[in-house]
């Protein structure tokens, strides 16, 4: 049923749009295992796979625009690209500027640190404890709100908050937990780090899983991505992908 | 030493970026700063007053900041433009407003050493030379440009060397110049140090090559004072 | 224009300009300390101390502020040897980091003016010194040091302008100084410029307050220079 619709839909949009319609996506290629930039410039990651393999399915073409995160829901709403693919959290805050489709996948947040530090992951805990999260994501906010009395500090990159870590810079640092398992726990710079706490997701700061951004007035396009959201879900496609990065079920419940 | 040498070809790359970007930007700047010049020696109260308002606030302004307004800002002022012309919109990228950016800000410096040089030209010469019977696009040409660059050039010498270090900013917004590949290798490597002193090194070898031609361009112009 | 937001974080901006203030004026402050002595001993051409400074002065001003700063700050953090240190607390900071990297860079330029402006001094003025029987010491400090200051206003005004505008990188690197408070509202609120605009007029705003102070210093130190009082 799913793909009857999809493709009545599909057929639809290419008999009165004409030309297929480029379809471009903000990425943010530096977040692995999600998304990264090779040696060479080539983006790689989850939200790559994703991205292309959801633009196959919607039958448009797509280029990927690689946009630093600090700028990315402005590029959206400048009409830099049309969608955001870049393991965005739908939160209550960012749908009053942006409309998201369904989730595509969802992970919760959790501190890691060096293995022996002994920190407790309290407020009171982590009180004066300095601890890294990147600028204008929900760890962010998270540590604003729960934590007031961390000594906070932002970064532009995952990365950044990383070297700082592993120089001492940092006691901790909050981020998602897939995130911080593929691209530092497993790296060699990670040896002797862990997670310590428990995973943290409150609805209400972390949203509902990752979602694809789009504009408010594109509910067309929101509507597409659903839809080939379920496709992949259905045909196997997503499992065929997230497997190839993940050995549990990176979707949630 | 190792990881130096296996992200070279990165950093060449790099290099090459910069090296575009300061040369575009100094492009821009120059034109900016040679019509600023003319409109302040010669065009009427409106001229002179843009041109005294470019001068004095984009001195005021730090390039970062520029350059994060031109790049994150510059898009809707972009899509207004291209919307109001029935364009395509156009993407600002990083080099776009790097360029941009650093040579609005440097025309606005190069307007005051253009105008500080032409002052500094007797005003005996162009006399002689409208007494010889030369009209105004000769006397242009043979008389106010060669003078106006012997005494123009140390500033210019000065104003080029500070934006081609000015251009190391536009990393932040992005853009994959010698500084901005020495941020992506010396995170992937974790070892920042290396890549950093290299990228002293490159600057150090620019502004020493940078000198060298300028101070050969000053002993050629000197030689036509005589 | 999202005013409404940039006013409710009014103390943040406050904060930034503070934190601003306080780099830009340490870091000159510093700065001078160690260029007058080294300007002096270049002007002078003192052996070994004169062409360690020259590379100094070379390294500082031939690249550029950010660099420098991410060397301080990320490049030295990445060795053991550093971080077991006693001098890791102070590197460990980012404000430390910065301040270091700032001092040094308008020590360079400072160098140079302070140089420029002992190069250029009337030999009048010290011979008139020699003459009314001051020894050197007393000619350096009551007539070289205070002449070569008063010339040396216009460009140092100038290089006061330029570490306020080099400050920014210390936005790069963590610190929540004018433009690092902008960075961050427009994150927060996924703003495209209110936060850089807010931050550009403050920059400016800063920037003919002190290019007004240095005229009133000018006009009050170099009135001698002024031929029939006008400029």
């Amino acid at each position: 049923m799913n793909r009857l619709l999809t493709a009545a839909v599909s057929a639809a949009t290419l008999a009165f749009a004409g030309p297929a319609l480029a379809l471009d996506i903000c990425v943010e290629g530096a977040y692995p295992p999600f998304s990264e930039t090779a040696a060479d410039g080539s983006l790689q990651g989850f939200d790559i796979d994703i991205a292309n393999a959801l633009c196959a399915e919607i039958g448009d073409e797509c280029s990927l625009v690689k946009t630093g995160w600090d700028g990315i829901i402005p590029a959206l709403l400048e009409k830099r690209c049309d969608a955001i693919v870049a393991s965005m959290s739908i939160t209550p805050e960012r749908q009053e500027v942006i409309d998201f489709t369904k989730k595509y996948y969802q992970t919760p947040a959790m501190f890691v640190a060096k293995a022996d530090a002994g920190l407790t992951d309290s407020p009171e805990g982590m009180a004066g404890k300095t601890v890294g999260v990147q600028r204008g994501t929900i760890h962010h906010d998270f540590m604003e709100k729960e934590y007031p009395d961390a000594d906070l500090k932002l970064y532009a990159t995952q990365d950044e908050a990383y070297l700082d870590l592993t120089s001492g810079r940092l006691d901790a640092v909050m981020a998602d937990s897939v995130a911080v398992d593929d691209g530092f726990l497993k790296t060699t710079a990670g040896e002797g780090y862990a997670f310590f706490g428990e995973p943290h997701a409150d609805p209400a700061i972390h949203g509902n899983g990752a979602g694809i951004g789009v504009r408010k007035e594109d509910t067309e396009l929101r509507e597409k991505l659903n839809a080939a959201i379920e496709a992949i879900r259905a045909d196997g496609t997503y499992e065929g992908i997230a497997s190839k990065y993940f050995d549990f079920d990176v979707y949630g419940s | 030493m190792g990881s130096l040498i296996a992200y070279a070809p990165l950093l060449g790359a790099g290099v090459l970026v910069t090296l575009a970007l300061a040369l575009s930007s100094l492009v821009l700047a120059t034109s900016l700063g040679a019509i600023s010049a003319a409109a302040r020696l010669g065009a009427g109260r409106v001229g002179v007053a843009v041109v005294l308002v470019y001068t004095t606030l984009i001195r005021g302004v730090p390039d970062l900041v520029l350059i994060l307004l031109v790049f994150y800002g510059g898009q809707r002022l972009a899509n207004g433009i291209g919307d109001g012309l029935g364009w395509e919109p156009v993407s600002v990228s990083p080099f776009l407003a790097g360029m941009l950016s650093i040579g609005f800000i440097y025309g606005g410096y190069l307007a005051e050493t253009f105008r500080g040089a032409y002052l500094t030209i007797p005003r005996g010469q162009i006399e002689a030379a409208r007494a010889l019977g030369l009209r105004s696009l000769a006397l242009v040409w043979t008389v106010t440009i060669p003078q106006l660059m012997r005494f123009a050039l140390p500033g210019y010498a000065n104003v080029w060397q500070v934006l081609v270090k000015s251009t190391a900013v536009v990393s932040v917004v992005g853009l994959r110049d010698v500084v901005g590949m020495a941020d992506i290798a010396g995170k992937s490597t974790r070892e920042p140090f290396v890549f950093y002193a290299a990228v002293l090194l490159v600057y150090l070898g620019i502004t020493w090559v940078s000198t060298q031609i300028f101070e050969r361009l000053e002993r050629r112009y000197a030689v036509a004072a005589h | 224009m999202r005013l409404d937001l940039i006013l409710a974080n009014w103390e943040l901006f406050a904060q930034g300009v503070w934190i601003t203030l306080q780099l830009t004026a340490l870091a000159l402050v510093i700065g001078f300390l160690i260029a007058l002595p080294a300007g002096i001993a270049r002007a002078r051409r003192v052996p070994v101390a004169s062409p360690i400074i020259n590379g100094y002065v070379y390294l500082f001003r031939g690249t550029p502020l950010l660099v420098q700063t991410y060397l301080i700050y990320y490049g030295l953090s990445q060795f053991e040897f550093i971080r077991d240190s006693w001098a890791w607390p102070v590197l460990r900071e980012a404000w430390w980091c910065a301040l270091i990297a700032f001092s040094l860079n308008s020590g360079a330029y400072a160098t140079e003016i302070i140089r420029g402006a002992v190069e250029t001094t009337p030999r009048g003025e010290l011979e008139a010194a020699r003459a009314l029987g001051l020894s050197p010491r007393q000619v350096d400090a009551l007539v070289l040091v205070p002449s070569a200051l008063r010339r040396a206003l216009p460009q140092y005004g100038n290089e006061v302008v330029f570490m306020l505008h080099g400050s920014v990188v210390a936005s790069t690197i963590t610190l929540q100084d004018i433009l690092g408070v902008g960075r961050t509202l427009n994150a927060r609120h996924y703003l495209a410029y209110e936060g850089i605009v807010t931050a550009a007029v403050l920059y400016m705003a800063i920037t003919f307050g002190l290019v007004a102070l240095f005229r009133r210093l000018e006009a009050r130190y170099l009135r001698h220079l002024r031929i029939g009082g006008g400029t």
